[in-house]
């Protein structure tokens, strides 16, 4: 227990200081920051509105300490307020509406991206030296360099708007509503192929690499050569002895490689305007949001630790020496 | 009859970018049935690339570039892999130098009995799982090991797990290398002990590898010496104590106390073993020898340039060393 | 958001062979090494182009890239317009070249600046060692694991509010979310280079330690702090692109980014204006490969294992498999895994 019981204190404390700098960030500007920031919003925004939006930034009544206590509290509370662009819906209401779309297409590319990757790696230290072995590399090498949005921008050009196999928005057909059917799901996968295969493509390169290089230094250890003595057949060698154990430095970096993710994500979704979190967050951006802006960031954070809580439980499972200490 | 493991003329190179390097050059041995067998060296002189060639298990850049390895008159150089499999194990088997790194680390110590066990004998799991805890109670370790991950035990045990492992389909031979280096001088006596014991109720043949020769010396039948990748000399054990030829083989017999009985005095050999890219002319050993010096010029001139070849010199017993030739003393 | 972390990671375990000696004399070799590495090399040459281009480029262009209608809108690749003009009649080739400045200027600087900032956190935490290295590697981790992109979106978007124009807002919200990583690979460095000989030497000989930090340890780490440099460059050109991408930063400055953002604004995919948005988008891919082909190249020479060898062919030699695992991972000729 007790390793996830420190990861676990870990996270809280990200979380708290995630939560913190929400808070510090506005303060930080220079002048006379709350007055500047609803100086800019004067005329555009109803006294309500204003109220509002002061409130879900923590300049309440009070010194700053105070502030910050009732900023705490109403996070706690899950209260992050009223969002402007769609005011007067509260900020929980819109990201309760998009957050699963962007879980599904995270989810699914992740998935794809791992397995895939994971695979190609394994073949590639396989094959050392290879011309699989050789050229993977520097093919995905080069289309990890290229930014997701652009890629983006580029199959909506050539796979919706020229070839016309895909579409290029939203996350179903319009003519479709919400229900559990195959045609429904259909309409989703349709509509989530371009961007997932822009997170997979922006993904898959640190998958691939990653095992390849595992795997080359795990085959230069003594067991797997033990294993080969046994007499074990060449697939059980690679997979239950080099891969096994490869694998586990994947599951940690994985940790790392989720913020990348994220933040690929979120112009991806702009781009498809897929109605997702990240789509939210470019256009809480640019209309000022920042209720929205703030609740928006909150949760995303939360999303990344709580995956990463979910990978060290799968890492205790896959790790013996850690699984005893867990 | 043939011999039970017959190394003949066996050569092997490191292919290296920057080179050729010759770990094992031109060496032959025999192992008869239940015999144990030592081979000795310094470090780096070839002795590990010689027991991995005998079971292939040689990685790149290392490569067999010549010669033969008869197992009852059958050579695994030419084999392929699939007879190779069957072979390993069944056969021989082998205990490595680092028995901390020749387990793995995610699968428990049953696992890996149950992998090598299905792997050569039709048997179901629970049966291989009997048969692993047996294996396990033979070597001293409680039976309910088997659940054990290899982090779980001590070196120790780790090393008893894997002679419980090479034991396990009962191989004519067993390949040691240097099974208790890693240890502490307490296990590891035990261990060798423990080693005999199992030899002498199961009369497995031992390849016994070390660089300490005076451990060979109270342990093993025959005694190879290798130096820079070539056998030296290669005699039975009581006789290469009382009269070791080779002034390699000497030098080597002053390096370590025994480890039984009194200390001797410790003299080693100056200077370090060759780099096997480029080693010297002549006698390898030349340049640490402390009989080849110029005052005789003949002899030096043959040290220098002209390879000793093994010739026998008394029963059995083999040496490569100019002082030696036609088997009367220079 | 296209990045991998290297595998730098992994190889400092073992500290650098090729640069382990005293002295100048490592630098030197880990350069010559660098120049002689085929990866590298053709990194280097694409690096220097794009150097050269924003050095010297807006010197020469053709127009002024703000400059509206110096030609009609939204026409395609001419002699006249070598990549066509934006729907505001700007010339785009003039665009690409001004904006290569920029995004260079950009992306060099907040390498820069997050190298530093790593070097003083990673080194004073991995060196110093106890509380302090608990809290720096605390807030070090935290920045490593929260979503970077969403939070510099956020403190440019307050940026933008309180009229903080123009690119610092951009260098000032990368370096923040940028330097962590590369704090985390520095501390352990210092930390295994903290137990050597020479660093205890000069510890006990009463050198002060940031002294010993400059002087004994960053030597020693060369490869490292450049690898970190590069990695932390290609963050920002990519982050850089992003942020302007949806209009952050300043959208009147000349960059690929906000390129990028008056194509998208304009439609350019609908009116098919493909010379638009394509060559941005490819330079700032073909700059980070450069980057990358020296990174990966510097991972090399820390980590040799990961290089497919190459085994020369010995004439009369009887080659044969040495085992299934050999025979898996046999070398087959020339296997650079670099870019033929
Ligand atoms: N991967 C390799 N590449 C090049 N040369 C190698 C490689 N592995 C071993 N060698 C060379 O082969 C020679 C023999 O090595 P080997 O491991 O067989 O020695 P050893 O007698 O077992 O030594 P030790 O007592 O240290 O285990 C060494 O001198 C070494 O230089
Ligand atoms: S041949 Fe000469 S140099 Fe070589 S070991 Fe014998 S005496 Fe020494
Ligand atoms: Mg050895």
């Amino acid at each position: 227990m007790r390793y996830l019981v420190r990861k676990l204190g870990f996270y809280l404390s990200a979380l708290w200081i995630a939560i913190t700098l929400n808070f510090i960030i506005p303060r930080l500007m220079p002048g006379n920051p709350a007055d500047t920031l609803f100086a800019s919003f004067q005329g555009r925004m109803s006294p309500q509105q204003l109220v509002a939006l002061k409130a879900s930034l923590g300049f309440t009544s009070g010194n700053v300490a105070q502030q910050y206590v009732t900023y705490l509290w109403n996070i706690a509370h899950l209260n992050l307020g009223l969002s402007y662009s769609h005011f007067p819906v509260p900020v929980s209401t819109v990201i309760a509406d998009d957050l699963p779309w962007t879980l599904l297409l995270v989810g699914l590319s992740v998935v794809i991206s791992a397995v895939l990757g994971t695979l190609l790696g394994i073949i590639a230290a396989w094959t050392h030296g290879s011309k699989f072995d050789s050229l993977l590399p520097p093919i995905l090498l080069f289309l990890l360099s290229f930014p997701a949005f652009w890629i983006s921008l580029f199959f909506v050009y050539i796979f919706g708007l020229n070839l016309h196999w895909f579409p290029t928005a939203h996350a179903y057909a319009i003519d479709q509503n919400i229900s559990l059917n195959w045609t429904f799901i259909g309409s989703v996968l349709y509509h989530a192929f371009l961007p997932a295969s822009v997170v997979v493509i922006i993904t898959l390169g640190g998958w691939v690499l990653g095992m390849r290089n595992n795997m080359i230094s795990t085959l230069a250890e003594d067991f797997i050569t033990m294993a080969q003595a046994k007499g074990l057949s060449e697939k059980r060698v690679m997979l239950m002895y080099a891969a096994r154990n490869a694998i586990l430095p994947q599951v940690t970096s994985f940790a790392l490689t989720l913020a990348f993710i994220v933040s690929g994500q979120v112009l991806v979704e702009s781009v498809f305007s897929y109605p997702g979190v990240g789509y939210d967050l470019v256009q809480a951006a640019t209309l000022n949001d920042y209720p929205l802006l703030q609740g928006l960031l909150l949760i995303i954070v939360v999303a990344v630790l709580i995956a990463n809580f979910v990978t060290d439980l799968i890492y205790v499972r896959l790790d013996p020496r850690v699984r005893q200490e867990a | 009859m043939p011999a039970l493991l017959e190394v003949d003329d066996l050569v092997v190179d490191y292919l290296t970018p920057t080179g050729r390097v010759r770990a094992v050059d031109h060496v032959s041995f025999s192992i008869e049935p239940g015999e144990i067998i030592g081979l000795a060296g310094e470090s780096g002189c070839g002795k590990s690339t010689t027991a991995h060639a005998i079971l292939r298990i040689l990685r790149p850049p290392a490569q067999i570039s010549g010669g033969r390895v008869l197992f009852k008159g059958r050579d695994l150089v030419q084999m392929d892999e699939r007879q190779l499999r069957e072979y390993r194990w069944n056969h021989i088997s082998i205990v490595f130098q680092s028995a901390m790194n020749s387990l793995n680390p995610v699968l428990s110590v049953g696992d890996q009995f149950v992998d090598m066990i299905r792997a050569h004998v039709h048997s179901s799991k629970s049966d291989a799982r009997e048969r692993a805890m047996n294996l396990l109670q033979l070597v001293g370790i409680d039976r309910t090991r088997i659940r054990s991950f290899p982090h779980e035990l001590s070196g120790g045990m780790r090393q008893r797990v894997v002679i419980a492992m090479a034991l396990a389909l009962q191989p004519e031979i067993v390949v040691m290398d240097e099974p208790t280096t890693a240890l502490d001088v307490v296990v590891q006596r035990e261990i060798l002990q423990q080693i005999e014991e199992l030899q002498q109720e199961f009369k497995f043949a031992v390849l016994f590898i070390t660089h300490d020769l005076s451990l060979l010396v109270e342990f093993s039948d025959r005694i190879g010496v290798m130096y820079a990748g070539e056998l030296v000399e290669f005699a039975p054990a009581s006789r290469l104590f009382r009269e070791p030829k080779h002034p390699y083989t000497v030098g080597l017999m002053n390096s370590f106390p025994p480890l039984a009985g009194e200390r001797l005095t410790i003299q080693g050999i100056g200077g370090a073993p060759p780099n096997l890219a480029n080693p010297p002319s002549g006698c390898r050993f030349h340049p640490r020898c402390s009989h080849c010096t110029p005052s005789n010029p003949a002899l030096y001139a043959l040290q220098t340039r002209v390879k000793p070849e093994l010739q026998l010199v008394g029963e059995n017993h083999t040496v490569a060393c100019h002082l030696y030739g036609d088997g009367r003393e220079r | 958001m296209a990045l991998t972390h290297p595998n730098t990671e992994t190889a400092i375990a073992t500290p650098l062979p090729a640069i382990q000696a005293t002295g100048v004399s490592r630098l030197r070799r880990f350069i010559t090494f660098l120049l002689e590495n085929r990866k590298a090399g053709l990194g280097l040459a694409i690096i220097l182009f794009f150097v050269l281009v924003g050095l010297v480029g807006p010197f020469l262009v053709p127009y002024d890239p703000s400059q509206i209608g110096v030609g009609p809108p939204l026409q395609g690749p001419s002699s006249q317009h070598w990549l066509g003009t934006t729907q505001l009649g700007q010339d785009l080739f003039s665009q690409l070249v001004v904006g290569t400045r920029h995004s260079l200027m950009v992306g060099l600087l907040v390498g820069l600046l997050s190298t530093l900032i790593a070097i003083v956190i990673g080194m004073t935490a991995g060196y110093l060692g106890g509380l302090l290295d608990d809290i720096l590697m605390l807030f070090t981790n935290v920045f490593l694991i929260l979503p970077f992109f969403p939070l510099a979106i956020v403190a440019a978007s307050y940026a933008q509010a309180f009229n903080i124009k123009g690119l610092t807002v951009i260098v000032i919200v990368l370096t923040l979310t940028g330097w962590a990583w590369a704090a985390r690979i520095k501390r352990s460095q210092t930390l295994s280079l903290r137990s050597k000989d020479f660093v205890q030497a000069a510890k006990v000989s009463g050198e002060p330690w940031p002294r010993i930090i400059l002087f004994e340890i960053m030597p020693n780490m060369s490869a490292l702090v450049a690898a970190s440099f590069i990695f932390a460059t290609i963050f920002a050109v990519l982050g850089e692109a992003g942020l302007e991408f949806i209009g952050l930063g300043d959208i009147n400055a000349v960059t690929w980014g906000t390129i990028l953002y008056w194509a998208q604004n304009n439609q350019a995919l609908l009116l098919h204006a493909w010379y638009w948005f394509i060559p941005p988008g490819l330079c700032i891919g073909v700059f980070a490969v450069g980057l990358t082909l020296v990174q990966y190249a510097i991972d090399e020479i820390a980590n040799p294992r990961l290089k497919a060898q190459r085994i020369p062919k010995l004439r009369g030699a009887r080659t044969r498999n040495a085992s299934p695992t050999a025979s898996a991972t046999q070398v087959e000729g020339s296997t650079d895994a670099g870019i033929a």
